[in-house]
């Protein structure tokens, strides 16, 4: 689904990725843990399209070259990213926002788009699943959401658009047990044999729920060591540090 | 790039936006035109009263404007400095030659005409009207088609030309025509006053809602024209009319100066709403060309309880200068100004409003959206003044600006006037920008770049757009994208 061949990122002639590496097959979950700043965002943003870096190496996503697409033909194709810090949009009401993203998806993919009947269907159930409290989607997106309810916005609209490939950056950091729960349950039930994940985190217990195929360790702009849930639990003992 | 990629650029949607980049409304229509001498005389003021077949005192009224137009000085203290316009360069009239013989009907029009306003999207065919909204359609210095008049007649609501009201409603124009804006009014006031050729009459008669909207299309035509558009609006005792006018222009490299008058009188328990989707020519991406649009706007509520509700979509025009206003004279009046004005490219506007409260318990309130981008330059100036005798009373001002770029600029001037120390005015101010930020995090939810500045435009002005008639919201709505775009990426 996604191979990454010697990856090479800079931004204002800073080195952030020096040849990075890394194959993703239909229905796997990866995961890449790493110290701040070796480059995890960097990553997920280049994959999902940001603009301003200057990229070398080769990126395909099923089989296309996804360097060449502009960064909303790729969340088209099926990448999503859920972000580190997600955006405020002050004025834009959160359902307008989703509905306006779900129905640019379609459209691009030839579907028939929702109509606002069957758009507060899909929303109901997606947030209830999700415990996500529906009055929140009236207000402006991520204006005065809380730290948690940012991320479960995140997975809400990471169910609702159905993507091929997620990213989830830190989505983790800064939840509660319940939240992380809830969120590992969002991603649990997208997982199937065509569904692919890449799970950035700092923590283990995020993995325990969601149980990886891969961890990867992404250090100095590389990734220098790669295998299976038992290296989350030894870099969780030991930390990023010792390894070389 | 591949082609597979050019491809997909080119979908439908792509091409939709395509072909609205380019300002549609820029095309002109090849007829026959009668015009008036060039230049500014008295001469050329007895040529346009003569050829509406005018009542002396209409003349006199003119010629008093002029006399008093001759002693001013063209005003220089607006942000948006312009080239000096010569006032003897211009025509002050100029109509479609078919239209000297009024036509009685519809069919009697010069099919040049209808097709002209159907390329507008107002068709004026009796078959393919807008649903419930009445149309009078202003071309150069004439008002061509006045849509669903027998309807309004039979509850004796006037909705006609100026022109027509001035030979048939001679009494109720005379009574208030320059009495919210005086002949003495300020240089482009007056101009108007001495050579204004036509615009909309509306009469609501007392206790009448009107049961339709109103609306006037002007469309400036004929080069090297000015159009001095002349709207008079009155709702009598505890009537109601929500009136609405849209405005286009040809394409073309000269400049052209719009300075229209329009008088709203609201009188006891009266409510006008008065909409304004404005959409001349904005000239081209280097400035070249456009419309001047330096229009006076006033109301008065007049009787106690009356309201009156200014709503402005200001997208076009090369340059924008106007503050429409309200005079709150009626006790327990109210005012309220609600705007979004966008510049791009090299446009600029000078905008905003005044509320004079005179009256006690008067309420004024102001929401102001300014959106610049490109490098164009926004002014929003207005002005609050509260008597010393408005007991009671209380304006709410609310000013934000977004910029889009770092080549763009916005100012915010308000001025607070308050001589009564039992009433009060509150005051908010921002300033934002769309981040490169916000636009990744829309263009990674599927969203194009012009989705998601409209989305993100459309979110900013909300406010104001739900002050529009419904049919006119959507319509606004997709202006509002649209003038901005190739403002980003
Ligand atoms: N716009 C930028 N300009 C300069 N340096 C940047 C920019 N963005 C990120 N960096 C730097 O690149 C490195 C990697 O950042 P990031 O990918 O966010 O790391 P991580 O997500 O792993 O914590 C950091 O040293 C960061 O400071
Ligand atoms: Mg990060």
């Amino acid at each position: 689904m996604l191979s990454i061949e010697n990856l090479k990122a800079k931004i204002d002639e800073k080195e952030i990725l020096k040849g990075l590496n890394l194959n993703i097959k239909p229905g796997e979950v990866h995961a890449i843990m790493g110290p701040n700043g070796s480059g995890k965002s960097t990553l997920s943003n280049i994959l999902s399209g940001k603009k301003g870096y200057e990229v070398n190496g080769n990126i395909k996503f099923e089989g296309e070259n996804l360097l060449e697409l502009e960064t909303e033909e790729r969340a088209h194709k099926g990448i999503f990213l859920a972000f580190q810090y997600p955006l405020e949009i002050p004025g834009v009401n959160t359902n307008t926002f989703l509905k306006t993203s779900i129905n640019a998806i379609k459209k691009a993919r030839g579907e028939k788009e929702l109509d606002a009947i069957e758009f507060l269907k899909l929303i109901k159930q997606k947030s209830s699943e999700l415990k996500f409290d529906q009055a929140i989607l009236n207000r402006q997106l991520n204006v005065g959401f809380s730290g948690g309810e940012k991320k479960k916005n995140e997975i809400l609209q990471m169910s609702i658009l159905d993507p091929k490939l997620s990213i989830l950056d830190e989505t983790d950091s800064g939840l509660d047990i319940d939240a992380l729960r809830i969120v590992s349950e969002g991603v649990n039930s997208l997982r199937n044999k065509n569904n692919s994940f890449l799970i950035i985190t700092h923590y283990q217990r995020l993995l325990d729920y969601i149980k990886p195929d891969f961890v990867h360790l992404l250090k100095n702009g590389q990734i220098i060591k790669s295998g299976n849930f038992e290296l989350a639990k030894e870099l969780e003992k030991v930390g990023y540090e010792n390894f070389n | 790039m591949t082609t597979k990629k050019q491809e997909f650029k080119m979908d439908s949607r792509q091409k939709e936006i395509e072909n609205l980049k380019d300002y549609k409304y820029g095309f002109s229509t090849d007829i026959e035109n009668i015009r008036a001498p060039k230049g500014l005389s008295e001469e050329v003021i007895k040529f346009i009263s003569k050829i509406k077949k005018e009542p002396e005192w209409m003349l006199n009224f003119r010629l008093k404007a002029f006399e008093r137009f001759k002693q001013l000085k063209e005003p220089n203290w607006q942000k948006p400095k312009y080239p000096k316009i010569d006032y003897q360069d211009l025509y002050y009239y100029s109509a479609p030659k078919s239209m000297k013989d009024k036509p009685k009907s519809l069919d009697e029009l010069d099919p040049k005409l209808l097709e002209t306003y159907k390329k507008l999207g107002i068709p004026l065919q009796e078959q393919a009207r807008l649903n419930g909204i009445a149309v009078d359609a202003v071309f150069d210095s004439v008002s061509v088609a006045t849509t669903f008049k027998e309807e309004l007649t039979k509850q004796g609501i006037i909705f006609c030309s100026m022109s027509e009201a001035i030979q048939k409603h001679s009494e109720l124009v005379k009574k208030y025509l320059g009495t919210v804006i005086p002949t003495t009014d300020h240089f482009f006031a007056t101009l108007n006053s001495a050579v204004f050729t036509d615009g909309s009459f509306v009469y609501i008669p007392e206790g009448v809602k009107c049961p339709m909207e109103l609306s006037t299309y002007f469309r400036i035509n004929a080069s090297e024209t000015g159009q001095f558009e002349r709207t008079l609006i009155i709702a009598d005792k505890g009537s109601y009319v929500s009136y609405l006018e849209g405005c286009t222009a040809p394409m073309r490299d000269e400049n052209q100066l719009h300075a229209a008058n329009v008088e709203l009188i609201a009188l006891d328990d009266a409510e006008i709403k008065y909409s304004t989707v404005q959409n001349w020519y904005p000239g081209d991406k280097d400035g070249k060309g456009g419309i001047y649009n330096f229009v006076t706007k006033r109301g008065l509520c007049k009787g106690k309880n009356s309201k009156i509700s200014w709503t402005q979509v200001e997208t076009g025009s090369a340059i924008t200068w106007k503050y429409p206003s309200c005079i709150l004279k009626g006790d327990n009046s109210v005012g309220e100004f609600y705007s979004i004005a966008i510049t791009n490219n090299h446009q600029k506007a000078d905008t905003g409003t005044k509320m004079i409260h005179l009256g006690k318990n008067t309420k004024s309130k102001i929401i102001s959206k300014g959106i610049s981008a490109g490098q164009s330059d926004m002014m929003y100036r207005g002005l609050v003044d509260i008597s010393s005798k408005a007991d009671n009373s209380r304006n709410f001002t609310q000013c934000d600006s977004l910029l889009m770029g770092n080549k763009c600029g916005a100012h915010t001037i308000p001025y607070i006037k308050n001589k009564n120390l039992k009433s009060n005015i509150e005051h908010e101010a921002t300033t934002s920008k769309i981040s490169d930020e916000q636009l990744y995090y829309c263009n990674q939810r599927g969203l194009n770049q012009e989705e998601a500045v409209s989305l993100i435009v459309n979110g900013f002005c909300k406010e104001v757009l739900q002050q529009l008639p419904m049919e006119f919201a959507v319509e606004a709505q997709k202006l509002v994208g649209i003038s901005l775009e190739g403002s980003v990426g």
